[in-house]
């Protein structure tokens, strides 16, 4: 780990990144390298982010249920606010030409659509419904200490792994 | 101060705190907002298999493990130092389905009746648990990203085949929760 400015390949140059972009909303290459603790800053605002989860009740199955019951506006006000606030955001960020903190241009990578977000996001609907839980919320009920959670947490890393050894034969 | 802090938060705080997860990211780091991938790292972390899909350096994307475990931190906190005395306020008519299914304790966030570990090798264990967090994390990978990379990230950004997900996502919740449910809460 180095505190210098390396450049780091993107795209055609970079199979490596090509490889994580993969089926990936959530990937982005950054042309620098940062020491570890640099993380924190993720940890900071992820601490921030489990608070969140917890005290506004997004964690909880009950609200999944209300949610897809349309008994409760409260998960709808929740996604759309943040989808709001999330929107104008990258927009300011695209319109101002903003840089990040250490001066590099932001990149957000588009999306290619295939299939997976039709077949994929309807078993995720599925099992989110059931769990009560997407990805997030199944760390923030370990950290609440649901323990028996680890299962289902266990269950959706066989999930995934699983995905990548069948992927070749799924349709895309 | 405490005590509104200990009460649930409104929609609006949450919403716009977790909208402003995207700025913050893309911000301090040039990283797009996700948290499914974390499980796919986990899995080229510990059991990479040769599978081509798992084949990447996982430390590169080594902030998603840091961002999901500052989650489970900020959640332990949450729980055990501002958590609210009351038990959830649910939708009366909600409530009142539940109760005709046999989950009536709404002290916690979860049901007791289904998520305890005496249920586990049940079998609506072995469907809340296992075959449910299954398909959470073959799904999401599937669709390439989940809640927070489609539905937020992916509309915030304009990006239509997250709108598609998003989509999906709630006519599979819709599916379960109407038509499947109703018969795994009696089993």
């Amino acid at each position: 780990m180095q505190n210098t400015f390396q450049e780091a390949p993107r795209g055609a140059l970079n199979p490596d990144l090509q490889a994580r972009e993969l089926d990936a909303m959530c990937v982005n290459e950054s042309e620098l390298q940062h020491p570890w603790w640099y993380n924190l800053k993720y940890a900071a605002w992820g601490i921030l982010f489990g608070i969140v989860f917890v005290k506004a009740e997004i964690v909880s199955w009950f609200r999944i249920q209300e949610m897809f019951r349309f008994e409760s506006f409260h998960m709808y006000g929740v996604i759309g606010t943040a989808v709001v606030v999330g929107l104008i955001s990258v927009l300011i960020i695209k319109r101002t030409k903003a840089k990040t903190i250490h001066g590099e241009e932001i990149h957000i990578p588009n999306k290619e659509f295939n299939k997976g977000q039709i077949y994929g996001a309807l078993i995720f609907g599925l099992g989110w419904a059931v769990t009560g839980a997407c990805p997030g919320p199944l760390f923030a009920q370990m950290g609440a200490g649901f323990s028996v959670i680890i299962v289902t947490f266990l269950s959706a890393i066989a999930g995934t792994w699983v995905y990548g050894l069948v992927r070749e034969k799924l349709p895309h | 101060m405490l005590d509104a802090i200990k009460q649930p938060w409104p929609w609006y705080v949450a919403g716009a705190l977790i909208g402003l997860t995207v700025p913050y990211l893309l911000l301090v780091g040039n990283k797009t907002f996700g948290i499914s991938s974390s499980l796919r790292h986990m899995c080229a972390a510990c059991l990479p298999a040769n599978i081509a899909f798992f084949k990447y350096d996982w430390k590169k994307e080594i902030w998603n493990l840091f961002f999901v475990g500052g989650i489970a931190l900020g959640a332990f906190i949450a729980a055990q130092f501002l958590s609210n005395p009351d038990p959830l306020v649910l939708a009366e008519p909600t409530a009142e389905y539940l109760a005709s299914k046999g989950i009536t304790d709404t002290s916690s966030m979860l049901p007791p009746e289904i998520f305890s570990w005496d249920q586990l090798f049940t079998f609506r264990g072995l469907i809340f648990f296992v075959i449910g967090g299954f398909m959470v994390g073959f799904g999401t990978r599937y669709a390439g990203g989940c809640t927070s990379g489609h539905a937020i990230m992916g509309l915030s950004s304009l990006q239509w085949p997250s709108l598609v997900a998003t989509v999906m996502f709630m006519i599979g919740g819709i599916i379960m929760t109407w038509f499947i449910l109703p018969t795994l809460l009696t089993l």
